[in-house]
């Protein structure tokens, strides 16, 4: 039994992409639940982020955001739909954003922390405010590393996104799932092939997308140094 | 919310009522108590399954950053490929594995959970490597030390910093990875977690499940820090 080969007879049916909750629903819901989760996490990480690099302390903070490391997305995604929030998407989506706080927040605040101090220094000789300093200066500045933060929540928030199928959350994960449930020996095997070539070729298609998006906004004068330092803080997180 | 200070409850005495409670309380100790074999077990695999992932990788990652250490040109292949298989998803790296390995056992778990290793590891021992002083270096070469001498007498124990720091970061992730392998029941407290879910969503074996998660992943990371502490006495010295 080639399960590689019944995978592709599977994307090769074109019903199983248009069907009720075939493959285009399901990538739609997919796209949909990463796109709030990555919005959400990017409300609540990068103001965080960007606050406590302006003030300059906060390393306490990243510390606990990235213990959140330690907690099975698994386990969010059981425990969120039992509580008041109700199953559906606004669990999963909740669940996905508190696992893309941590990369955007650690890159914001490294963002505004390598900016040299004596361009700082030298703004406040401008008679720069606080909040200018922050708008003209320090944000331009650290446009890469909000740009690498983004690159990995999203790319992340879309390869988990496809757990929850494993608590009905709809999703791409829901073609593997429901292979699953057909059975390996009845045809399920190819379904759960081809749900898992999608799965990972969306991922990779997100990263190589947004790895375009993070080099088009960063600045030219910028760019070599980036590379280096923003690989360096990806590892850290 | 009442489930909220019931939730924070490793502190709770052991004396806590036998009744925990109406209905379907977020912890009871009576669960623990009547299912402790269950747990214990679900526990004791997924502590193994995490340790042989981490063994394997550290055994697969490490010749790998020397590789790429004494041959730079592949430094970038070698974090590329590890960074693609990094990218694709559990889920779906699970769904390809699964049907071709097979689903009675967790080798197919075990495989994806290397592969996710892997690129924390490598990356870090590279990091470890390279930062080795370029004096360091000559000094060893001037002392007669041979490629093989140098690099596990001076390069290696000086990297032992960098490795620790890719092996904790790779066993809390992969504890936290482990769960997905409920997908077909070999996902130790993942099983569990999964099966309280799908048995009328029973909040105190689910949060049993994700509480003994998130302790193994903190006890194996202070036994790493503790071991690389072992290893590495000079440091200490050094902040003393």
């Amino acid at each position: 039994m080639n399960y590689l080969q019944e995978g592709f007879v599977w994307l090769n049916d074109p019903l199983n992409w248009t069907n009720p909750d075939g493959l285009l629903d399901r990538l739609g819901e997919h796209l949909v639940i990463t796109f709030w989760a990555v919005l959400l996490g990017c409300a609540v990480g990068w103001p965080l982020g960007v606050w406590l690099g302006h003030r300059g302390r906060g390393g306490a903070v990243i510390t606990a955001a990235n213990l959140t490391l330690a907690i099975p997305t698994l386990a969010l995604l059981t425990i969120l739909p039992l509580t008041p929030l109700g199953f559906g998407k606004p669990p999963v989506i909740v669940a996905l954003a508190v696992f893309a706080v941590p990369p955007l927040l650690a890159n914001a605040y490294t963002g505004l922390r390598q900016i040299d101090p004596e361009t700082r220094e030298a703004a406040k000789g401008m008679g720069l405010s606080g909040r200018q300093l922050l708008w003209r200066v320090e944000l331009p500045l650290s446009v890469p590393y909000l740009a690498a933060g983004l690159r990995t929540a999203a790319v992340q928030v879309v390869a988990t996104a496809a757990l929850a199928a494993l608590v009905n959350g709809g999703g791409l994960g829901e073609i593997i799932s429901a292979g699953f449930g057909i059975g390996m020996s009845n045809g399920g095997g190819g379904q759960i092939v081809a749900g898992g070539i999608v799965v990972a070729l969306l991922a990779l298609l997100v990263e190589a997308l947004l790895a375009i998006v993070q080099r088009l906004v960063t600045p030219r004068g910028l760019r070599p140094a980036r590379r280096r330092r923003a690989a360096a803080v990806v590892s850290a997180g | 919310m009442s489930f909220l200070s019931r939730a924070a409850v490793p502190a709770w005495p052991l004396a806590a009522p036998a009744d925990d409670g109406p209905g379907n309380p977020w912890f009871s100790w009576r669960y623990v108590h009547d299912n402790f074999g269950d747990i214990l077990s679900a526990l004791q695999f997924h502590a193994g399954l995490t340790a042989r992932a981490v063994l394997i990788a550290m055994i697969v990652a490490v010749p790998l950053a020397v590789l790429a250490y004494w041959i730079r040109p592949l430094t970038g292949p070698i974090l590329a490929l590890s960074g693609i298989l990094y990218t694709i998803p559990s889920l779906a790296l699970l769904a390809l594995l699964a049907p071709l390995v097979g689903t009675t056992t967790d080798t197919s778990v075990l495989i994806a959970l290397v592969l996710y290793a892997l690129l924390v590891v490598v990356r870090n021992s590279l990091a470890g490597l390279s930062q080795v002083p370029g004096e360091v270096r000559d000094a060893a070469l001037g002392m007669g030390y041979g490629r093989f001498g140098r690099l596990w007498r001076i390069e290696l124990p000086l990297a032992v910093p960098g490795i620790i720091t890719g092996l904790r970061l790779a066993t809390v992730s992969t504890v936290a990875l482990v769960t997905v392998g409920g997908l077909i029941g070999q996902g130790g407290l993942g099983d569990m977690i999964l099966g309280g879910f799908r048995n009328n969503y029973y909040k105190a074996e689910i949060m049993t499940a994700s509480l003994l998660c998130v302790a193994l992943a903190l006890v194996l990371d202070l036994l790493l820090a503790g071991l690389g502490r072992l290893l590495t006495p000079w440091t200490r010295e050094r902040r003393s």
